[in-house]
């Protein structure tokens, strides 16, 4: 570490004009002491190694399990080379991977489609700075607080077969959260709840970076309401729009707590998440299996992080 | 982001528009508010009434529910464990966060987006996704008994601890490093020129200066810890030691049949989430859009 170039001051920032009448002193700046370069080190390396040895080291390993056969229980020596055949035994004769992809891609396009449109549009609506716009807010991002565990109990209240609201007042007799033609549905709606609340929140914070004067010189314009968003502020919202994506895709494809504390993933409620678990700490721990699950869905998402990291950090820049 | 605190700016008057408006989200929010006012409403009716009745009725008012909720799901002991592993782990992720994310504010290295995407990546990655070689490192790793009664890392709060800070480090130092290269550079120079050391100009200069961002941060976290169902579904096997997120889980299966305790006990778990936005609900709002936006 000690070695790396020892820069100082951001390049953006022009130093300040005292620095630059006093030439010994800027030179003496850039000198870190011994003790210095000790506790950078250690303020970067502590944190860093938490996150190599707990995140990055097991995303690489799952990768290189993906291509043996281990069942987790035999010595590490007993482990064989199996290449890609785990990843034709997900795609040929696994039969959850189908509907686990399908559930996965049909909770994106859900809270894509429907959730976000919503989020977006109660977010245009709460930005006219109405009178008690505070509790309408509230109302609409309370369900982010609460874990999407909790939620699923919540919801559980009202889809109930039962004991449930839905079928009390419709007098039906429909199992929401266990007859797997519906219960997708039925979870979408919960997640969807939850997702406008936050999407609301992020478009909200966006709406308010966008420079008012843009909107004023579109009023003037004569512009409708309608057409100055879809015109002027939607694509000024930019870098919000593209982290809108990304954590929409990412919680999408981390959905996970709704469906385990449903029924474990099963019956009509796979997803790649639930499969991974059920690999490893269920009754029949296949390693090497359950690791190219993970593997697809590391992939997956890493394409999108990239995307997430390349947008922010570019905002970073300016 | 600024809340609409500022007085009401409704100079003009009423147009019908603005009041179609206001009856639309008016109902709007009362339905997003619903399904949690229905799980208060049926955890404070007794079961007996609206199996007679249905629960689509008035009556049986009751507080047993919580009362029996709160004995025979052992809430004190889960909210206890809750109190453990979120407590330490919000402060170290704070401290470890701020740390780098100093670093990466204060220093031009070349390495510094490299660090910086290390951090934020993993904070976005499916826990999934790690969970088989973290499973069995957890089961590998030994602790002396006076730490874990397991004497593995795997059943203990330290596991959840560590891995939780694991995570959740990527937000912070994205959020932290952000609000610190925001600060006047002159400040620093100032520091360097009275013969500051590193750690004071992190400590004393930076840490002050950051505050709103920590409490922000420190708000979401609180909730997003304590919210946390996976690993502690998957890194702790004795019941006891579940907090309370998880342990709820592992309950229902004893009320399966009584949805007016399951409320009660859902309503409990929600609280302390709940007093924390209420109180903090301008940090918490703060803290979840700071990573999106520098409003």
């Amino acid at each position: 570490m000690s070695d790396l170039p020892l820069v100082q001051a951001d390049r953006a920032v022009p130093p300040p004009a005292a620095t630059t009448t006093t030439g010994g002193r800027g030179r003496r700046l850039r000198l870190l002491s011994r003790t210095d370069r000790v506790v950078i080190a250690l303020m970067v390396l502590v944190p860093l190694l938490l996150v190599v040895a707990l995140v990055w080291l097991p995303a690489l390993a799952t990768v290189a399990l993906s291509t043996t056969d281990w069942d987790g229980i035999g010595p590490v020596s007993e482990i064989e080379f199996v290449g890609a055949r785990n990843y034709s035994d997900v795609v040929n004769i696994y039969p959850p991977f189908v509907p686990a992809v399908q559930n996965n891609l049909l909770w994106l396009a859900a809270l894509f489609v429907v959730a976000t449109p919503i989020g977006m549009f109660l977010a245009v609506l709460l930005d006219k700075e109405l009178r008690g716009t505070r509790f309408y807010q509230t109302a609409l991002y309370l369900p982010v607080v609460l874990s999407l565990a909790l939620i699923g109990f919540v919801w559980q209240l009202i889809y109930s077969r039962d004991q449930g609201l839905l079928n009390g007042v419709f007098g039906t007799d429909v199992d929401w959260y266990g007859d797997p033609d519906v219960n997708i549905w039925a979870v979408l709606v919960a997640a969807g709840w939850r997702h406008v609340g936050y999407i609301m929140l992020l478009y909200l914070a966006g709406l308010k970076g966008v420079d008012p004067s843009l909107r004023e010189a579109a009023a003037v314009d004569g512009a409708s309401e309608p057409s100055t968003f879809f015109k002027v502020v939607f694509p000024v919202m930019r870098p919000i729009n593209i982290i809108v994506l990304v954590v929409t895709v990412i919680e999408s494809l981390r959905a996970f707590d709704l469906v385990w504390v449903i029924n474990k993933g099963r019956n009509g409620l796979e997803l790649i998440s639930a499969l991974v678990t059920a690999n490893v700490v269920g009754e029949a721990s296949r390693i090497g299996f359950g690791s190219a699950l993970a593997t697809i869905m590391l992939v997956v998402s890493l394409v999108f992080i990239t995307v997430y990291l390349a947008t922010v950090m570019r905002e970073d820049r300016r | 982001m600024s809340e609409a605190t500022a007085p009401a700016p409704a100079r003009r008057p009423l147009r019908p528009a603005r009041v179609l408006l206001h009856v639309f989200l008016a109902a709007v929010a009362v339905s997003w508010l619903f399904p949690i006012l229905w799980a208060v409403l049926t955890s404070l009716r007794s079961y007996e009434y609206t199996a007679a009745n249905g629960y689509v009725s008035l009556g049986g008012w009751t507080f047993d529910n919580y009362v029996t909720a709160w004995r025979t799901a052992e809430f004190g002991q889960h909210f206890l464990n809750s109190v453990y592993i979120t407590v330490p782990a919000v402060l170290l992720t704070l401290f470890l966060a701020s740390c780098v994310a100093f670093v990466i504010a204060r220093f031009s290295w070349r390495t510094n987006l490299i660090l910086l995407g290390l951090f934020t990546a993993a904070n976005l990655l499916p826990q999934q996704a790690l969970l088989i070689p973290l499973f069995r490192l957890f089961t590998q790793v030994p602790l002396p008994e006076f730490m874990s009664d397991s004497e593995l890392l795997y059943d203990s709060y330290w596991g959840l601890i560590l891995v939780n800070v694991a995570f959740q480090c990527g937000f912070c130092v994205f959020v932290l490093s952000n609000y610190m290269k925001a600060l006047p550079r002159d400040l620093y120079e100032a520091a360097m020129v009275d013969g500051a050391s590193v750690w004071r100009q992190y400590w004393q200069v930076t840490m002050p200066l950051c505050r709103p961002a920590l409490a922000a941060l420190a708000t979401l976290e609180v909730t997003w810890i304590y919210n946390e169902f996976f690993w502690a579904t998957v890194l702790m096997r004795t019941g006891d030691k579940f907090p309370v997120t998880s342990s709820l889980n592992n309950l229902r299966g004893e009320f399966f049949t009584d949805n007016n305790l399951v409320s009660a006990g859902s309503v409990l778990v929600a609280i302390p989430t709940l007093v924390i936005f209420f109180l903090l609900q301008k940090q918490f709002v703060r803290g979840l859009t700071l990573g999106a936006s520098k409003g």
